[in-house]
C-alpha cells in the first residue's frame, strides 16, 4: 500500500442513499481528518446485497472487507476497532466476494456493479470493459448480429424475445437512417436490474448499445430513462459525454470508421411508455399511445425508421458475449432460457436485493436460501413475479423452476425479474383491486377492453366484496379478464388481468363477500 | 389561489423563458418532451398560458401540446409547494405497509394527492415505483429517495 492512500468505498446508488449512504460518507470523512488518517473514499456502485446497504468495504492489501449496514453513529467505533487494519467488529462480514449471498451467484452482466467507480472509463477498461465493442469494431453487422443470435439470449424486459432475430430484421431492413433504442422506462414494481446498471456500471450500457448500432448500422441511439430515475438519468449523461471524449462513441466508434451517436430521453411517468410501441411515440414528443402492429418497430420504428428497441438488462449483456463469445454465454441456463437471470428480490423479505443466478433455480431457493424469509418474520403468503402485470404465485406452486417456459406453464411470467414478497398479512381482494386500478390509471385509452374494462374491473370486484351479488359478480368479473386478455391491443390490457386471475384461482377465500 | 395562478397571463419574465427554452429545443427530434422537461424544471410546472408558445415554436397545435402534457403523469398545470413529496404506492411498497403511510401523510398534511398544503410548503403526489423495492415502502422528496420509511421516519424527513 507503501505510496497510495487505502481505499475505502461507500456506494453512491440510489437505495444505498436512501438509507443514508451519503451521511455515513461524510462521517468516514470527517473521523479519518479527525484522526489524521489518510484515505482515499470511492463512491462505487452497489453490489445488491440491499440487505447491508450502506455498505461499506475496506480495501486491505487489494482485498475487500465489508462491513453494514453502516449509520454514521457507528464509524467512530469502527475507527477504534482499527477496521482500517481489518480487525473483527460486530458489523463485519469478512471479504466481500466471500459472502455466502453473492459468492453463490454467478455475476455475468453484473460483473463489475459495485465493483467500479462507475464513472471512471480507466476503471471500466481495467475490469475487461470495451473489449466486446473493439471485438464488434473489427466484425461486419452479420457476424455481430449472428453471435447474438448463437448466444440464445432473449429480452429481458418481459417478453422474452430473442434478440438476435430482433436484430437480423432490423439489419435486413431498408433505411437511410436506423436507430438503437433502450427501453429504460423501468416501471415494474419489485424492479431496479436497470437502474443498478445505469448508475453503477453506465459504460456497460453504453457499450452494449454501441455495439447495436455496428451491427445493424445504426447511427444514432436513444437511452429512455424514467423521470423517476433522477440518478440514473444524471450518470447516464455523464458517461455518455465521456465515452464521447474517449471516442467510444461519435463519428468513428473506437477507430472502426462507423458513426454512433448517444443521447438521453427522460420519460415523463407514464408506465404504458414501457410498451415499446408507445415508447417510441414517446419519444417522437406525442402522447404514449400504443401502435398497431404490423408494422413491427424493427421495420418501422422510431420516426418510421427501422429500430432496435431493447431492454437495459438486454443490451448490457451483449459486451460479455462479444468478449467472451456466444458459446460461454450460453453455456448458462437451461432449456431455451440461456444464460443468466437478473432476479430483483424485493417487498417484504429479509434479505432483498439482486441476485444474478443462471436460470433453473427454484422459486423456493430464491425465497429461502436468497430472501431468508419474510422481513416481518410472518409466513410467506404470496408473490408476485414479473411486476403488476404478473401472476401471484402462491406457496403450492414454489417448487417451479426459475426459466421462462416453466413460470408460463403455472400461468405466471419471469418478465424482467422482479420477486415481490408478501406475508400473510395480505388482502388479495386488494391487490386484485390495485392490478384493475392501475391498468385503469395508466391505460392508453386506446383500445375499448383495457380502458373501459379495468374500470369495470375495479367496480366488480368491489360488489363481490361489499357482497352485491358477490356469485354472479365473480362469473363477470372471469368474464371480465376474458375479454381483456383476448381484446386488448397491447400487454397491459392484455395482462392487469393475470394477478387478478391468480387471486380468483390461488385465494378465492379473500375475493368474496366480507361480513 | 393555487388553481387560478396556473391559468393566469405569463409573466413577462416567465414568458421569454418559456420562448427560449423552445426556440433552444425545437430542432432537436421529437423535440416537445424535451422541452415541456426543461420548460418545468424552470418554473416548476407548464403553465396553461405557455402552451401557445410551445406550440406555434413546434409548429404544432395548441390541442396537440395540451394532449402531450394531460397524458403524462409528471407534468404538472398548476405551480407546486416548495417541496414535492412523491410516496410511492406499487405493490413491494404495499407489501411494507405504503398503505398506510400514504394516510398517515395524507392525515398530518391535510391534503390529498395532487393537493398542495395552505402555506404553499409541501405538495403530495403518488408515483408507482422508485426501483427502491427491495428497501420499501419509498419516498422521493424532490430528487432525494427515503427507504423503509414508517410513519414516524416520514414525520423526520419532513421536519
Amino acid at each position: 500500500m507503501a505510496g497510495s492512500k487505502q481505499r475505502v468505498f461507500v456506494p453512491q446508488d440510489t437505495t444505498a442513499r436512501s438509507l443514508g449512504a451519503d451521511a455515513v460518507a461524510d462521517a468516514i470523512l470527517s473521523e479519518a481528518a479527525a484522526r489524521n488518517v489518510e484515505i482515499e473514499l470511492v463512491r462505487n456502485g452497489s453490489l445488491g446485497l440491499y440487505w447491508l446497504e450502506p455498505f461499506v468495504e475496506v480495501e486491505i492489501d487489494g482485498v475487500r472487507h465489508a462491513f453494514g449496514p453502516v449509520t454514521p453513529g457507528d464509524v467512530p467505533g469502527l475507527f477504534d476497532a482499527q477496521w482500517l487494519e481489518g480487525s473483527a467488529h460486530a458489523l463485519g462480514h469478512g471479504r466481500s466476494a466471500e459472502i455466502e449471498w453473492l459468492a453463490s451467484q454467478r455475476r455475468l452482466t453484473f460483473a463489475r456493479v459495485g465493483i467500479v467507480d462507475p464513472l471512471s472509463l480507466e476503471d471500466y477498461r481495467a475490469h475487461g470493459g470495451l473489449v466486446g465493442l473493439e471485438r464488434a469494431a473489427a466484425m461486419d453487422g452479420g457476424e455481430i448480429v449472428e453471435e447474438v443470435t448463437n448466444s440464445g439470449l432473449r429480452g429481458r424486459g418481459g417478453a422474452a424475445f430473442p434478440t438476435g432475430i430482433k436484430w437480423n430484421t432490423v439489419l435486413k431492413a431498408e433505411g437511410a437512417q436506423k436507430y438503437v433504442v433502450c427501453n429504460a422506462d423501468e416501471g415494474d414494481s419489485g424492479t431496479f436490474a436497470d437502474r443498478m446498471i445505469m448508475e453503477s456500471d453506465p459504460f456497460v450500457l453504453i457499450e452494449g448499445m454501441a455495439i447495436a448500432g455496428l451491427a445493424v448500422g445504426a447511427t444514432q441511439g436513444y437511452v429512455y430513462i424514467r423521470c423517476e430515475y433522477p440518478q440514473a438519468i444524471r450518470t447516464m449523461r455523464a458517461a455518455i459525454q465521456t465515452a464521447r471524449e474517449a471516442g467510444v462513441l461519435g463519428p468513428d466508434v473506437l477507430g472502426s470508421g462507423r458513426a454512433f451517436e448517444l443521447d438521453v430521453r427522460e420519460a415523463a411517468g407514464a408506465y404504458i411508455c414501457g410498451e415499446e410501441t408507445s415508447l417510441l411515440e414517446s419519444l417522437e414528443g406525442k402522447r404514449g399511445m400504443v401502435r398497431y402492429r404490423p408494422p413491427l418497430p424493427a421495420i418501422k420504428g422510431l420516426f418510421g425508421a427501422p429500430t432496435i428497441v431493447n431492454n437495459v438488462i438486454s443490451l448490457a449483456s451483449v459486451p460479455i458475449i462479444l468478449a467472451k463469445g456466444a458459446e460461454y454465454y450460453k453455456d448458462f441456463g437451461t432449456g431455451r432460457s440461456r444464460g443468466t437471470l437478473t432476479i430483483q428480490l424485493a417487498g417484504n423479505v429479509r434479505r432483498g436485493g439482486l441476485v444474478e443466478v443462471p436460470f433453473g433455480l427454484t422459486l423456493r431457493e430464491l425465497l429461502e436460501d436468497y430472501g431468508g424469509g419474510t422481513a416481518s418474520g410472518r409466513p410467506i403468503r404470496a408473490v408476485q413475479a414479473g411486476g403488476p402485470l404478473g401472476a401471484y404465485v402462491h406457496p403450492d406452486q414454489f417448487d417451479t423452476p426459475l426459466d421462462y417456459e416453466a413460470f408460463a406453464k403455472i400461468g405466471a411470467m419471469l418478465g424482467h425479474g422482479g420477486i415481490v414478497v408478501f406475508d400473510d398479512t395480505v388482502d388479495m381482494a386488494a391487490m386484485a383491486r390495485f392490478a384493475m386500478e392501475f391498468c385503469a390509471l395508466e391505460s392508453c385509452g386506446k383500445c375499448t377492453p383495457c380502458r373501459i374494462g379495468a374500470v369495470r374491473g375495479v367496480e366488480v370486484i368491489d360488489r363481490i366484496v361489499s357482497g352485491e351479488n358477490s356469485d354472479a359478480n365473480l362469473v363477470l368479473l372471469r368474464e371480465l379478464c376474458d375479454t381483456m386478455v383476448a381484446g386488448s391491443l397491447c400487454a397491459l390490457g392484455g395482462m392487469a388481468p393475470f394477478p387478478v386471475l391468480s387471486v380468483l384461482n390461488h385465494y378465492p377465500e379473500d375475493l368474496r363477500a366480507r361480513p | 389561489m393555487q388553481a387560478s395562478s396556473s391559468d393566469a397571463p405569463l409573466s413577462a419574465a416567465d414568458e421569454r423563458r418559456v420562448r427560449a427554452i423552445s426556440n433552444a429545443l425545437k430542432d432537436e427530434p421529437g423535440a416537445l418532451l424535451p422541452i415541456l422537461h426543461a420548460v418545468q424544471k424552470e418554473l416548476g410546472y407548464v403553465p396553461s398560458a405557455g402552451v401557445p408558445i410551445v406550440a406555434e415554436c413546434l409548429n404544432l397545435s395548441r390541442a396537440e401540446v395540451h394532449g402531450v402534457i394531460t397524458f403524462y403523469h409528471f407534468f404538472r398545470t398548476s405551480p407546486p409547494g416548495e417541496r414535492t413529496l412523491f410516496i410511492c404506492r406499487a405493490e413491494a411498497c404495499q407489501s411494507m405497509g405504503a398503505v398506510a403511510l400514504e394516510s398517515h401523510a395524507k392525515a398530518t398534511l391535510g391534503i390529498d394527492f395532487h393537493g398542495t398544503t395552505a402555506d404553499g410548503k409541501l405538495s403530495l403526489e403518488p408515483v408507482y415505483c422508485l426501483g427502491n423495492c427491495a428497501c420499501s415502502p419509498a419516498i422521493m422528496v424532490d430528487e432525494t429517495v427515503y427507504g423503509r420509511v414508517t410513519p414516524q421516519r416520514l414525520d423526520e424527513i419532513l421536519g
